[in-house]
């Protein structure tokens, strides 16, 4: 079953997407989207240097990304610029410092830059496949441990603080935590699109969640039809599968917007304005 | 009251930011049973202060320390949670803890909003969040309770039931309370300690005696002191620190509160 590329593919999307559900639901409720930008422009640098001292890529993508946000955590506390400026100044310049060098190694080593960019999902290998679902269930177990003290602090710091709950202790592992899902996702929707694979479903899941748990879980299955119809889609109509992935959950996203609840058809009816 | 437990203790606390200080020498005591508020103008380090207490915020100066094992019940100025949070008023009780069902609902029903159990936080009115914030409190069976401005965005009828929730509380849980106010407040009468704080402590002392001092007069002005009064009972003399009964005609208290 696995020597078919197109199953180790749908394998690799679901795995990434059942981690990026639950990530995604904190990075929504705290307002880190950009921050989650951030520390995927940060992955191109990890591939670069990855590349230049011969290492793991994964490896790599997840050293710079936990590097990135322990340097902003730190840059926050001396609080000469506003943190909104200082995940500008690390996205940017850490993106760019990245494809400085992948140009400057291109030349010897055809490295195909837009591969890492935009996902090369139908390129996963057996050990990439074992890397995701092996990764992705630490990730998962790391997240029920702080999920409690990661949701007082997200509700409120002092309290969480208050009540010994250690939120700024949570709020770095989840940051790690993000650090890993990005390495283990890069390959699928690519260091531009992670952002998305992250938040979109888990806005998907806002309108049908009735708890912070429900929506985790929610956003973890619409991630998972997103990537299930991305990938068929792109199979039909021949389109790049990453961004064909992202389109779906955007997809998905805009049906969750419609507004169809009981009584919609007759409330329709009944006012013709 | 001086051999209740001692829950938590400031001694000559200063915490300072950027090279400034936010407070400085503070000295400040919670026992078990005890009612302690904390006054003073908006930016007068209140709450710095109470973090500091509570060791949210490392002291630069002093000591700072909470009883070893208590429990702390903290009661937040605001919750500014986002509205893509789904959060139940039952699902926020068991936030920094586990509880069963039949404990929620007792808490709920102890700050009399029972039937809020399924409402969404965002769609609560100022006084029902600032009960359901309580009772989320009081459902650890804290041993410190810390209130900070538990009155914001409630109306004055709602304020005086809220006050007589708390003493209520004190009584029945036997814990310290810790309140937080940024201006004179009828509750003033009710607490056994106020600390008038304004970068540094101003003055302390059982309600009347600080209400009638001159650094709190100046801090506040005249005004102030007649928002204690509509809710003390009338007076006509005040307690010397030792409990002796002063008359208020021969004190300098009433010259300034006309002045």
């Amino acid at each position: 079953m696995l020597d078919d590329f197109f199953t180790r593919a749908l394998l690799a999307g679901i795995g990434v997407a059942l981690v990026a559900g639950p990530l995604g639901c904190f990075i929504v409720w705290r307002r880190m989207a950009y921050f989650g930008d951030t520390m995927a422009h940060a992955a191109l640098l990890g591939v670069a240097l990855a590349f230049v001292l011969e290492t793991n890529l994964i490896l790599g993508v997840f050293v710079v990304g936990a590097l990135t946000a322990v340097a902003l955590v730190l840059l926050e506390r001396r609080a000469a610029l506003s943190s909104d400026a200082l995940l500008g100044l690390l996205s940017h310049s850490t993106l760019a410092v990245g494809l400085v060098i992948v140009a400057t190694l291109l030349v010897h080593l055809r490295i195909d830059l837009l591969s890492y960019l935009f996902g090369d999902i139908l390129a996963v290998s057996r050990l990439d496949l074992l890397v995701i679902w092996l990764g992705g269930a630490v990730i998962l177990g790391a997240m029920a441990v702080i999920w409690r003290p990661l949701l007082a602090g997200t509700v409120n710091v002092d309290l969480a603080a208050a009540e010994s709950m250690r939120p700024e202790q949570a709020r770095l592992a989840f940051m790690l935590l993000l650090a890993g899902v990005i390495a283990i996702a890069m390959k699928i929707v690519g260091i531009l699109l992670i952002t998305a694979l992250l938040i979109i479903p888990a806005a998907t899941a806002r309108r049908f969640a009735t708890s912070p748990e429900a929506m985790a879980a929610l956003a973890a299955l619409a991630g998972i039809l997103a990537v299930i119809a991305g990938l068929y889609g792109s199979l039909f109509f021949d389109t790049p599968s990453g961004p064909s992935i992202v389109v779906a959950a955007l997809a998905l996203f805009l049906f969750s917007l419609l507004p169809i609840y009981p009584g919609w058809m007759a409330r329709a009816g009944g006012h013709p304005s | 009251m001086a051999s209740a437990q001692l829950l938590a203790e400031a001694k000559g606390l200063g915490i300072k930011r950027s090279g400034r200080w936010l407070v400085r020498h503070v000295d400040l005591t919670v026992r078990r049973g005890e009612i302690v508020t904390v006054i003073g103008p908006n930016g007068s380090g209140k709450s710095t202060t109470v973090k500091g207490l509570l060791g949210l915020m490392a002291p630069d100066e002093g000591k700072a320390h909470l009883a070893a094992g208590i429990k702390v019940g903290y009661v937040p100025q605001k919750l500014a949670i986002d509205w893509t949070l789904p959060l139940t008023v039952r699902r926020l009780m068991t936030l920094t803890g586990r509880y069963r069902r039949d404990e929620i609902v007792d808490a709920l029903q102890s700050v009399g909003v029972p039937h809020l159990s399924n409402a969404l936080i965002q769609t609560l009115s100022g006084g029902e969040f600032q009960r359901v914030l309580l009772a989320r409190a009081l459902i650890r069976k804290p041993d410190l309770l810390v209130l900070d401005e538990p009155v914001q965005g409630v109306d004055f009828s709602g304020e005086i039931a809220l006050y007589e929730l708390i003493h209520g509380i004190r009584d029945r849980l036997q814990c310290g309370i810790l309140l937080i106010s940024h201006d004179l407040h009828i509750v003033m009468a009710r607490t056994d300690t106020v600390v008038c704080l304004n970068g540094h402590v101003c003055c302390r002392g059982a309600p009347k005696t600080v209400a009638e001092s001159p650094e709190y007069l100046r801090l506040f002005g005249p005004r102030a002191a007649e928002t204690l009064a509509v809710y003390r009972h009338r007076h006509d003399h005040v307690h010397n620190a030792d409990g002796t009964v002063v008359p208020l005609a021969g004190e300098k208290g009433p010259e300034e509160r006309h002045a």
